[in-house]
């Protein structure tokens, strides 16, 4: 079912040293970057960049398409239109730009934020592009997260699609008996659709339950073989975190 | 809506998701009251629902679009601990695998979605259901307040946030009355879409609807007063008696159903 489903889609599979890094060591080492980006002081223009070369680095080493990288960080399109009105918002000092009065900390707050939360928005695209949803949810489980949040995790990465594929269906049918959804008169028509979906979801959950059970589920998954930790591994991993962490103390440093 | 990196400092961050840590294990402990122990199929396919649910987007004004933040909608539904925990997980999805919300923010938009809002909007939900009349509509009322007050409470926990730790100029009360004038129209759409949701759940299935537990008496057969079994005519009335949820029990129960009969009072009209 791995070709199948969206979530498994985001996947670029590769045989990179990327591709085969275990996710209980990617996903730190894609946290640790974030947060030296996010430490990083905004006025060092230099740094941002250095640490976008970093992730250019990544990219490489993991031999994946850029352009199918920049067409995923869409996602990010709304917040840019709102960090764009933070220059006419702020107060303090003004300054001139094309004939318009903007706040000069507006300026740098909206630089910040854009600059961030990109860095941010292309890590996760990269984790996401190099890591099987399968192997992030064991991973979540080795780093201690409750058992029982990552099965829902994995029930509703499972399930995403089923769910998602119901609700286009009936979409489809409402659309072919002339429905359009115009205004808010239209509203009850959409929301029987998802009481109607809810309880097809609910009544699916119980079959699943059910199924599980008769094959001798316990509340537990059953374990997977984990794949072991080597040196190698957290030597690879820890590349990106302390190339970052050189950046972030030398911005530090000369600010 | 969701919070990227770098819009909230690091401190703050960190303060919110060991909150929003918190409140996962407190939320563990109750689902496992709510749902049976062994149950996170059903937790995981609500949870579904909600993402889902969230990809449905509703005209408000102008042009623009708003979608459902479906946490009053679940806690109805499901159980406010269950709840939390699926719009948690949905929120999780969101920023580790769509790069939706930062991931050093994850705790943010937790706190905010899942616990602040929840939260809100449940207790205005249970409020309104001891003030209204214990009837189905009292429940759908119930519900549309929940929801409508969930979404600017969310609005009010990114605030409150962003005034401990936001990293930009922009006054705190510029923010404040943006953000909240904003999700007290995208609340309106979201009291309608929940109400019409619960409704529509309680006409066909009202025991899955948590909120609703309340309205429910066992399903009952009677048998009318000079009847005999076997030979007198099959009524196809049903007792006024069934039909009134607040009124006198039936006059002699021969069973007791159970939340899967497969047929109730309500449908045999």
């Amino acid at each position: 079912m791995a070709g199948t489903s969206h979530v498994h889609r985001l996947l670029l599979p590769g045989e990179s040293p990327v591709h085969r890094l275990p996710a209980h060591v990617k996903l730190p080492a894609t946290l640790a970057f974030v947060v030296l980006v996010v430490l990083t002081p905004r006025e060092q223009y230099w740094a941002f960049a250095a640490h976008a070369a970093l992730l250019g680095v990544v990219v490489a080493v993991a031999r994946l398409p850029p352009a199918t990288l920049l067409r995923r960080m869409v996602v990010e399109v709304p917040f840019l239109a709102f960090a764009a009105l933070m220059p006419f918002l702020s107060t303090g000092d003004r300054t001139e730009v094309l004939g318009l009065s903007l706040s000069v900390d507006g300026l740098h707050s909206a630089w910040n934020v854009v600059a961030k939360a990109t860095l941010g928005v292309a890590a996760s695209v990269l984790l996401a592009a190099t890591t099987d949803v399968r192997d992030l949810l064991v991973g979540l489980e080795r780093l201690r997260m409750p058992s029982l949040l990552v099965q829902i995790l994995g029930f509703m990465i499972r399930y995403g699609d089923v769910v998602t594929g119901e609700m286009h269906r009936m979409r489809v049918a409402r659309e072919s008996r002339g429905f359009v959804a115009r205004d808010v008169r239209q509203l009850p028509v959409v929301a029987r659709s998802a009481g109607a979906l809810f309880v097809r979801t609910y009544e699916r959950g119980e079959r699943v339950h059910l199924a599980m059970l008769s094959r001798g589920y316990t509340g537990r998954m059953p374990g997977h073989d984990a794949t072991s930790t080597s040196p190698a591994h957290l030597l690879t991993a820890s590349a990106l975190p302390l190339a970052a962490g050189l950046v972030t103390v030398l911005a530090l440093l000369t600010s | 809506m969701h919070v990227p990196d770098g819009f909230i400092d690091l401190p703050v961050s960190i303060g919110a998701a060991v909150i929003a840590a918190g409140a996962v294990a407190v939320s563990l402990r109750g689902a496992r009251r709510e749902l049976d122990e062994r149950s996170a199929p059903l937790a995981g396919l609500v949870a579904v629902f909600v993402f889902a649910a969230q990809l449905m987007n509703f005209p408000v004004a102008g042009g623009t679009s708003g979608h459902l933040l479906g946490a009053v909608l679940a806690a109805v539904l499901v159980g406010p601990w269950t709840g939390a925990l699926c719009v948690t997980v949905v929120l999780l999805v969101q920023g580790l695998v769509f790069a939706d919300g930062g991931i050093t923010a994850i705790g943010v938009n937790v706190t905010d979605m899942a616990v602040i809002g929840l939260a809100a909007g449940y207790l205005v939900f249970l409020a309104l259901r001891a003030v209204l009349p214990s009837t189905r509509a009292g429940v759908v009322v119930a519900a549309a307040g929940g929801a409508f007050a969930s979404v600017p409470a969310a609005a009010g926990g990114f605030v409150a946030c962003y005034a401990l730790g936001g990293t930009s100029s922009v006054p705190v009360g510029t923010v404040f009355a943006a953000m909240v004038s904003v999700h007290l129209l995208i609340g309106i759409g979201e009291a309608l879409i929940t109400a019409f949701t619960i409704s529509s759940v309680i006409a066909v299935r009202p025991d899955l609807v948590h909120g609703a537990a309340g309205l429910r008496r066992p399903e009952t057969l009677a048998v009318r007063p000079g009847g005999t079994a076997g030979t007198g005519p099959v009524t196809p009335e049903v007792p006024d008696d069934l039909r009134d949820p607040a009124g006198a029990p039936p006059t002699q129960d021969l069973a007791a159903g159970s939340r899967s009969a497969p047929w109730s009072a309500e449908e045999s009209r």
